[in-house]
């Protein structure tokens, strides 16, 4: 620093992935001209984290194809990255703040988003140190569990979720004997219909791929510091070489409450991505916000499509252009050759209408509350998942009567939203 | 997924240069980069940063939203979508046309030198 008059010290963006990267590339895209920085606890050019159980676990995508951007646009737009660092202490008074790294780095700003995102949630069983046994949340963890699985014969998943079957459906297409341990009664419980949870499993056991339900898990037994098997209630062993804990996620709060911001069960954002204290904003799996489809109720969404656009919302309102959070919520998981679309969200559900074929492995689930839509699930049908998307976002109805008929392209008995009072011509 | 069956591999060839892929953004600045073969346009596109390309799903055929209109020179090299992106298509924010694609599912092949799109104006 020269005696010139300090310039401002611009925006700290800590959590360097989908979320951070898009306020950043956002904020320049609104003009902002201060300086940005991004720090990232982990030591590589921020990527892309779905194909890691999906496109990457299987070896048909290879790191440098994941990565969010290259280095030479970040230097290009004035993105600074500080990578292989953690933020560890900050403090902010709404004016000037400053951030301290593990590597002692210490970051000035004055204005900050919170991309922290989200931990797997860690299993607290006996074994679950030995080596063989891991979860899936980044890259160090997809190498890990690619390495293992490379010699491993069996394969035992704790959780039938979203990132659990997607890894199992991988792990099974390499001719592993693979089996997933539920302790609830059904899988994806929390995000999808019974029906839909029932489709799974039969449709992954169809694959060959062997589905426990009301399994609770006890610990982990191994020998000589590896992983032989999981132990169930009743005593009995399940044989893996490879477990994969994928028992979900909880959001990193650790800043925000130094910050003091509120929190419950994630950083409090509200629609414009603002947190408890101005000039903090935070977006992706780490904010909980208001419903963006019925204003009712606070959501905390594990998607792209949030960390995308809740990060342009939270880029807007630091560059003083607020532009509220619109978008219809949508999500997707491939399971080998299962494509499961989700649009909007099924909360509070009283109506299901089922369309399709599910023998064929094609059909959809639509959600209805009080004869109004909420959602759809599509298994491998685009035009279902597409017309949804679509009316959800433009206001458009789908009458629940009509929408059982598969015969009949949901397209064509989409009811346009009434004009609003006044609007009539 | 990709339909063009030229053989991409270029190990051991030191005279094939990393083709270049052209992407008139909307509004109509053209963007020249450097595609690395196996990757798709829109993963090239989105890391060097060409305005327009959304790709919310980052290339698992699920959004829609990197659409793009195929060059018509350059429109043989790629051939016809799947049955999947057909779909897919159809849910295009900008207007489906007969020279439409997702770009995530345009994999660089070594003869893609000059292989030029227009990117959709409306993505989402
Ligand atoms: C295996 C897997 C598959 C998925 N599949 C899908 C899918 O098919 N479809 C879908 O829509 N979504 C999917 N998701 C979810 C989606 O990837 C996430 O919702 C999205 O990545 C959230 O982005 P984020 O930026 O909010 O958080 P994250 O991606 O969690 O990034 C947070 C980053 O912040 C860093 N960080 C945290 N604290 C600090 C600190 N103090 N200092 C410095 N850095 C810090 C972390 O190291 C991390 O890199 C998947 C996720 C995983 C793990
Ligand atoms: S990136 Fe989503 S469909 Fe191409």
């Amino acid at each position: 620093m020269t005696d010139q008059r300090r310039p401002s010290p611009g925006t700290l963006i800590v959590g360097a992935s989908q979320s951070g990267v898009q306020v950043a590339v956002t904020m320049r895209e609104l003009g902002y001209s201060d300086p940005i920085t991004i720090v990232g606890a982990e030591n590589q050019l921020p990527y892309q984290l779905p194909p890691l159980s999906k496109a990457f676990l299987s070896g048909t995508a290879d790191e440098e194809s994941l990565e969010l951007r290259t280095a030479a646009f970040y230097a290009d737009k004035g993105i600074r990255l500080v990578l292989g660092e953690q933020v560890g202490e900050i403090r902010f008074d709404g004016t000037a703040g400053e951030a301290v790294t593990d590597a002692g780095r210490v970051l000035s700003f004055d204005l900050l988003a919170l991309t922290v995102g989200a931990a797997a949630r860690r299993l607290a069983l006996p074994g679950v140190e030995l080596s063989g046994v891991g979860y899936l949340r980044n890259m160090a963890d997809a190498r890990r569990l690619q390495a293992d699985l490379a010699t491993a014969e069996s394969v035992a998943v704790i959780g039938g979720g979203f990132i659990g079957l997607e890894a199992a459906a991988a792990a099974r297409s390499f001719g592993k004997n693979v089996t997933v341990l539920e302790t609830a009664d059904r899988l994806i419980a929390r995000a999808v219909a019974p029906e839909v949870s029932e489709f799974y499993r039969a449709a992954h056991e169809r694959r060959g791929t062997t589905v426990r339900l009301g399994m609770s898990v006890t610990g982990l037994v191994g020998s000589n510091g590896r992983v032989t098997g999981v132990a169930l209630e009743d005593g009995e062993v399940v044989a893996a070489e490879v477990v994969l804990i994928g028992i979900g996620v909880v959001p990193r709060l650790e800043i925000a409450e130094q910050l003091g911001l509120e929190c419950q069960g994630g950083i409090v954002v509200d629609e414009f991505a603002r947190t408890s204290l101005p000039g903090v904003v935070a977006a992706g799996d780490c904010a909980v916000m208001p419903n963006p489809l019925t204003g009712e109720g606070r959501v905390r969404l594990e998607s792209m499509q949030n960390a995308v656009d809740q990060a342009k919302v939270a880029a807007a309102t630091l560059v003083g252009q607020p532009a509220k959070y619109h978008a219809v919520p949508w999500f997707w998981s491939d399971q080998g050759n299962l494509k499961l679309q989700i649009a909007g969200l099924s909360t509070g559900y009283d109506q299901i209408v089922l369309r399709g074929d599910q023998q064929a492995e094609k059909f959809s689930v639509l959600y209805y509350r009080a004869g109004h839509l909420l959602a759809i699930d599509s298994v491998n049908g685009v035009p279902d998942y597409m017309t949804v998307r679509r009316a959800l976002a433009q206001g458009g109805q789908i009458p629940a009567g009509l929408a059982a008929d598969s015969s009949v392209p949901l397209k064509s008995i989409v009811v346009s939203a009434a004009p609003a009072a006044g609007v009539l011509a | 997924m990709n339909t063009h069956a030229t053989e991409s591999a270029t190990a051991g060839s030191t005279l094939v240069a990393a083709p270049t892929i052209r992407y008139y953004a909307p509004g109509g600045v053209l963007f020249e980069i450097e595609g690395r073969i196996g990757d798709s346009v829109m993963e090239t596109g989105v890391k060097n940063g060409v305005p327009g390309i959304v790709a919310e799903c980052g290339g698992a055929c699920s959004c829609a939203t990197c659409h793009v209109y195929v060059d018509e020179a350059s429109l043989e090299l790629v051939g016809a979508p799947d049955d999947l992106e057909d779909d897919m298509l159809e849910g295009t924010a900008s207007e489906r046309l007969p020279n439409s694609r997702l770009s995530c599912q345009l994999r660089i092949q070594a003869d893609f030198n000059g292989f030029t799109v227009h990117v959709a104006p409306e993505q989402i």
